[in-house]
C-alpha cells in the first residue's frame, strides 16, 4: 500500500481539541467536519488542507480527547497520511478504523519542508523524499489489511460478507 | 504478571500474556456517551446494523450536552433513545437519571475490580482506582464491540509509581497527579499502563483515586490502576449486583519503569497553559487575574471536592470580577451536596450551581470562555480553546486551589485557607 501526497508540517503535542473542536462535536457529516479540520490551532489552517495532504508532526500527534471526529475531519479535508514522530493512543486506532494511514517515524521531520512531495510505502515501511529513503517499522498485518479494506467499518462488513466500496 | 496483564489475560482466555503482545479480549462492560453516541450509531448502521451482542452489558449516559442546548443535540438525543429503546439496552441514564458518565459508572456498580471495561471516552482509564483494566476507544471501536464483544488491544508496558512520606491535610490527589504529569511528560506514558502504589495511596480515599486514575491519559497512559484493597471494598459495598474477583499483581511482577515520589513538602500544583505537564507549584504561579473559577467534571466533581470548596467558600465571597461556577459530578452527589448543605453554603459565596454535565469542560456551554479570558478550573485540560476561545486561558488544579483563587480574583495559595 503507497500514498503519496505533498508535505505540511506541524508541531509536537497537537491535541484533538485543536483538530476539531468540541463545539463541532455532534456533526456527523465528514465534509463538514473536514472545513474545521485543525481550525483551533490557527482558523487559516483549513485553507492549507487541500487533498492529497500528507501531514509530518511531531510528538504525541493526537492527544487528549478520543473524538473520532478528528480523523474524520482530517481525512475529509484531504489528509492521505500521517506522518509523525509518535502517536496518542486512541488516535492510533481512531485513524486506522475511519482508513486514514498513520506511520510512526522520527527522521523526516527536520529533512522535508511544506510543499515537498514525499511517498509513503507502508507495507515495507520506507518513506521516499527528493530520493532520500527513511525507514519506519511498517504496520502489523492486521492493521493494513483494516486500512486497505478503508478501514475498520468496511473490514467488519467484508467479514459479514456484505458488499464494501473503498 | 501485574495487575493489568492479569486482566488482559482473563479476557483473553489465555494464563500468560506480556507487553507488547496483541490480544483479542471479551468486554465485560461498555459505555458511550451522547457525544460519542451519533458517530457510534453512524458506525453500527454503517457496518451492516443489527442488534448488538449483549444488551444488558452496555451502558448509555447523557451528560456531555445536557440538558440538549441546541436543536441539533436535542436530534442527537432522540436519536440515541430511540436506539436504546430499540436495542432493548438495559442501562440507560437519561437526563437528570444519572450524571457525568465516569461518575455514574463507579457510583452505580458498572465497574468492578478485575473487569475489562471499553467506554467510547478517553477519561475511561478512571475505573482503574477500582482494580479495573479500563480504556477508552473512539465511536467505530465502539461500533465494533456493540456488534461482537469483542476488542483487540496491545498488552501493555507498566509504569509503576510509588508515593511516599506523610501527605499534608493540603493536598489532594489533584496535586498528585499534576505533579505525577509534570514529571512524566504529557506522552511519557504513551501506550503504557500507570500503576499507582506506595504508603500515601494506600492511605488515600476514593475520590482522590478516582481523580488520579481519570487523568492518567494526560500522560498518554493507556490505563491507570490502583490495585484493589480495604477501600475499595468498602467503596463497592452495596454498589454491586454480581460476582467479581479481585485481581492483584503478582509479586515480582515486572515494571518497565519506576518512579518514586516522596510528597511530604509538595506544595499544592497547577497546570498552566496549554499543556497538562506545564505544571508548576502554586507559589510560583499565584497572583494571576481569573475572570472565571470552575470546579467541576469527572476529574473533580465528587462530594469531596464539593466538600473542601465549601469550607473555604464558608463565610466568604467570590470576589467581584470573578465568576465561579459549580457543578456536582451527577444527581447522586448533588442531592448529597445539599443534604450537607453545601450547595447553601457555596450560594451564599455568590457560586452558580449548574446541572452535572460536562458542558464548560469542553467549551460546548454553561460556561464558555471569550477571548482574552482566563480560568482555573477543577477540570483535566487547558489545551488552545479548551473551554471556549481560542485566545482564552486555563489553568488546572485542585477545587481547593480554585476556590481560594475564586475567593481572591486571582490564582492563590488554598495553605492560606485551610
Amino acid at each position: 500500500m503507497k500514498v503519496e501526497g505533498i508535505v505540511v508540517k506541524v508541531g509536537d503535542h497537537i491535541d484533538t481539541d485543536v483538530i476539531i473542536p468540541g463545539r463541532y462535536l455532534g456533526i456527523t457529516d465528514p465534509v463538514e467536519l473536514g472545513k474545521h479540520a485543525l481550525e483551533g490551532l490557527d482558523p487559516s489552517f483549513p485553507a492549507k488542507l487541500k487533498p492529497g495532504v500528507i501531514l509530518v508532526a511531531g510528538r504525541n500527534f493526537g492527544c487528549g480527547s478520543s473524538r473520532e471526529e478528528a480523523p474524520v475531519a482530517l481525512k475529509a479535508a484531504g489528509v492521505r497520511c500521517i506522518v509523525a514522530k509518535s502517536f496518542a493512543r486512541i488516535f492510533y486506532r481512531n485513524a486506522i478504523n475511519v482508513g486514514l494511514p498513520i506511520v510512526e517515524c522520527s527522521d523526516i521531520q527536520s529533512y522535508v519542508k511544506d510543499g515537498d512531495k514525499i511517498s509513503v510505502d507502508l507495507s515495507s515501511g520506507t518513506i521516499e523524499a527528493a530520493g532520500v529513503e527513511f525507514k519506519f517499522k511498517p504496520l502489523p498485518d492486521f492493521i493494513l489489511r483494516i486500512l486497505e479494506a478503508g478501514g475498520l467499518t468496511n473490514y467488519i462488513r467484508r467479514l459479514r460478507g456484505l458488499p464494501i466500496e473503498v | 504478571m501485574n495487575i493489568a496483564e492479569k486482566i488482559l489475560a482473563r479476557a483473553s482466555g489465555r494464563s500468560f500474556v506480556e507487553p507488547g503482545e496483541i490480544v483479542d479480549a471479551k468486554v465485560d462492560r461498555v459505555m458511550f456517551h451522547d457525544l460519542t453516541g451519533p458517530m457510534t450509531l453512524k458506525a453500527f448502521e454503517e457496518m451492516g446494523g443489527g442488534l448488538v451482542w449483549d444488551p444488558d452489558r452496555i451502558v448509555v449516559i447523557f451528560d456531555h450536552i445536557v440538558p440538549a442546548s441546541s436543536i441539533a443535540s436535542a436530534e442527537n438525543h432522540a436519536k440515541l433513545r430511540r436506539f436504546v429503546e430499540n436495542q432493548r439496552i438495559r442501562w440507560f441514564y437519561d437526563v437528570g437519571r444519572g450524571g457525568i458518565c465516569h461518575q455514574v459508572m463507579v457510583e452505580k456498580g458498572h465497574v468492578c475490580p478485575g473487569e475489562l471495561i471499553i467506554g467510547a471516552d478517553s477519561h475511561t482509564c478512571m475505573y482503574g482506582a477500582l482494580g479495573a483494566f479500563a480504556t477508552g476507544v473512539g465511536a467505530t471501536d465502539m461500533a465494533a464491540i456493540l456488534l461482537t464483544g469483542r476488542i483487540w488491544l496491545r498488552v501493555p508496558e507498566a509504569i509503576m509509581v510509588k508515593y511516599t512520606g506523610s501527605m499534608p491535610s493540603y493536598l489532594s490527589g489533584k496535586d498528585l497527579i499534576l505533579y505525577t504529569i509534570g514529571k512524566i511528560g504529557a506522552d511519557g506514558a504513551n501506550y503504557k499502563a500507570v500503576i499507582y502504589s506506595g504508603s500515601v495511596i494506600e492511605n488515600l480515599s476514593m475520590d482522590d483515586r478516582l481523580t488520579m486514575s481519570n487523568m492518567a491519559v494526560e500522560m498518554g497512559a493507556k490505563t491507570g490502576i490502583v490495585e484493589p484493597d480495604e477501600t475499595t471494598l468498602s467503596y463497592l459495598k452495596g454498589r454491586i449486583d454480581r460476582n467479581f474477583s479481585i485481581v492483584r499483581s503478582d509479586g515480582g511482577a515486572e515494571y518497565s519503569e519506576e518512579y518514586e515520589f516522596d510528597v511530604s513538602d509538595m506544595e499544592p500544583q497547577v497546570a498552566c497553559p496549554y499543556r497538562v505537564d506545564n505544571v508548576k507549584p502554586v507559589s510560583e504561579i499565584e497572583g494571576i487575574p481569573i475572570d472565571q473559577a470552575f470546579i467541576g467534571s469527572c476529574t473533580n466533581g465528587r462530594l469531596s471536592d464539593l466538600r473542601i470548596a465549601a469550607k473555604i467558600l464558608k463565610g466568604r465571597k467570590v470576589s467581584r470580577g470573578t465568576r465561579l461556577i459549580v457543578i456536582p459530578a451527577s444527581q447522586d452527589v448533588y442531592r448529597e451536596a445539599l443534604r450537607e448543605g453545601l450547595i447553601e453554603v457555596l450560594l451564599e459565596s455568590g457560586a452558580m450551581i449548574c446541572n452535572p454535565t460536562c458542558g464548560p469542560c469542553i467549551g460546548v456551554h454553561l460556561g464558555v470562555l471569550s477571548s482574552g479570558e482566563t480560568c482555573i478550573a477543577s477540570i483535566n485540560r487547558n489545551f488552545i480553546g479548551r473551554m471556549g476561545s481560542r485566545e482564552s486561558k486555563v489553568y488546572l488544579a485542585s477545587p481547593a486551589t480554585v476556590a481560594a483563587s475564586a475567593v481572591e480574583g486571582r490564582i492563590a495559595d488554598p495553605r492560606r485557607y485551610l
